[in-house]
């Protein structure tokens, strides 16, 4: 098999584990970033936030202490979680002193 | 400009999910800190010494980081960013690269108080514009929960088990905050995740923005290894400065000065019965543990008030 692209036209999505190795990058090098966004690891989770808008007064607070950076915000105001990456460590629950996130056992 | 928790969270992210970091991982928060203190028109290269964040942050092909990323061995960090930086400065004086770099190391306490010690020890002293973050989350929990210089004495960690021969850790934590101060660096300072995070953001700015080399320590939480449950991160912390067992302060061209001063100083067992590392302490005749901790604590809290007087 031949090289058909260069190493920093390989994008991260297109690797896996059936690659070739002519067809990976050399050296472990990755030519983009934040291509961790491409990983599920919410199905880690056990226990899930949920988000009440209604009750939300997008003070922040819950944003800066997400491990995974699963809580978007827009134009100052605090969105719905990103639950492809949020692993429901609670953290954001605790922190809401609005009562705006509730935290339950998956599936139940 | 004045802090805004509103404005900072409006910036783009620079270390996105989907990276392998435990749920509730303190480390993860540390780096988000620090990168938000980051201008958004300006670029980093992170340099990372082995540890937790660095096998879960950049598993080929996929990175968490937005920014140049290099893993560098456990006991290198230092070097190697001070490498990147010594570099970038002939680039940039011939022409070849006009946009503005940061340089920012992230080791834990495994690679910053032991094994990368010498290292960033000689990248301080070299004067490289660079910033090195410990995120300090008290022994080697990537390997599974072996003591450091970084644990706190009684401890339980797998290398220094609590039992009938010793106590957990026999020692105590080494002083890395002071020690990197001792080498006259323009900027250090401790912190860790409390409320607004402005006392976090303004010391990762000040870090980032002083010229020089310059050091932040934040402790940052194992939810495994401290053995508590992952959604109390931010009541540790908090009682981790108000019992003073980890003091909010910096050191900026030799001047130390104290960033908070709780209100009601809490006694340590506040702290350490929140802990199953600690649990053993609380059994009957284990009274003299937590006065110990609790001497240890009051004599570096008022040797640090002095220092800042
Ligand atoms: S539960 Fe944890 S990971 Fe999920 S959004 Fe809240 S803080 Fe983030
Ligand atoms: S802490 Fe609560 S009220 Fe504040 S932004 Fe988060 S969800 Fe909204």
């Amino acid at each position: 098999m031949t090289m058909t692209k260069k190493a920093n036209e390989i994008k991260a999505s297109e690797i896996n584990e059936s690659t070739p190795w002519q067809e990976m990058t050399i050296g472990g090098e990755i030519y983009e970033g934040g291509t961790s966004a491409l990983v599920n690891t919410g199905e880690w989770r056990t226990m899930i936030p949920i988000f009440h808008e209604e009750k939300c007064n997008h003070c922040m607070l819950c944003v800066p202490f997400c491990p995974d950076s699963s809580i978007p915000v827009e134009n100052g105001k605090r969105k719905d979680f990103d639950l492809m990456h949020c692993k429901g460590c609670g953290i954001c629950f605790k922190v809401c002193a609005h009562k705006a996130i509730s935290y339950e056992k998956v599936g139940a | 400009m004045a802090y805004s928790l509103k404005q900072q969270v409006e910036k783009p992210e620079r270390f996105v999910g989907g990276h392998r970091l435990c749920a509730g991982c303190g480390a993860a928060i540390t780096v988000r800190g620090v990168m938000r203190a980051l201008k958004p028109e300006d670029k980093a290269v992170v340099v990372n010494a082995t540890g937790c964040l660095e096998v879960s942050s950049f598993l080929y092909p996929y990175t968490a980081w937005e920014d140049s990323y290099i893993h560098s061995a456990f006991e290198n960090a230092g070097a190697t960013a001070g490498g990147v930086e010594a570099a970038y400065r002939v680039l940039k004086k011939k022409g070849k690269v006009n946009e503005t770099f940061k340089f920012i190391a992230f080791g834990g306490d495994g690679g910053t108080y032991d094994i990368g010690f010498q290292s960033l020890s000689g990248a301080m002293e070299r004067g490289h514009d660079i910033v090195y973050v410990c995120y300090d989350n008290e022994a080697y929990m990537n390997t599974g929960v072996q003591r450091s210089s970084s644990t706190p004495r009684f401890a339980d960690a797998t290398t220094t088990p609590a039992g009938s021969i010793i106590p957990g850790k026999p020692q105590n934590k080494k002083d890395l905050t002071a020690i990197m101060a001792a080498h006259g660096i323009p900027y250090v300072a401790q912190t860790t995740f409390l409320g607004n995070f402005k006392d976090f953001h303004e010391k990762a700015e000040k870090a980032i923005y002083t010229e020089g080399p310059t050091f932040l320590n934040v402790m940052s939480p194992c939810p495994r290894g401290w053995r508590y449950e992952t959604e109390d991160i931010a009541e540790i912390c908090k009682l981790a400065v108000d019992t003073c067992v980890w003091p909010l302060f910096e050191v900026v061209d030799g001047v130390w000065k104290l960033n908070y001063e709780p209100r009601k100083k809490l006694p340590v067992e506040e702290y350490l019965k929140k802990q199953g590392r600690f649990r053993h302490m609380f059994n009957p005749g284990s009274e003299w543990m937590i006065e110990e901790v609790q001497k240890h604590v009051d004599k570096k809290w008022e040797a640090l008030l002095n220092k800042c007087k």
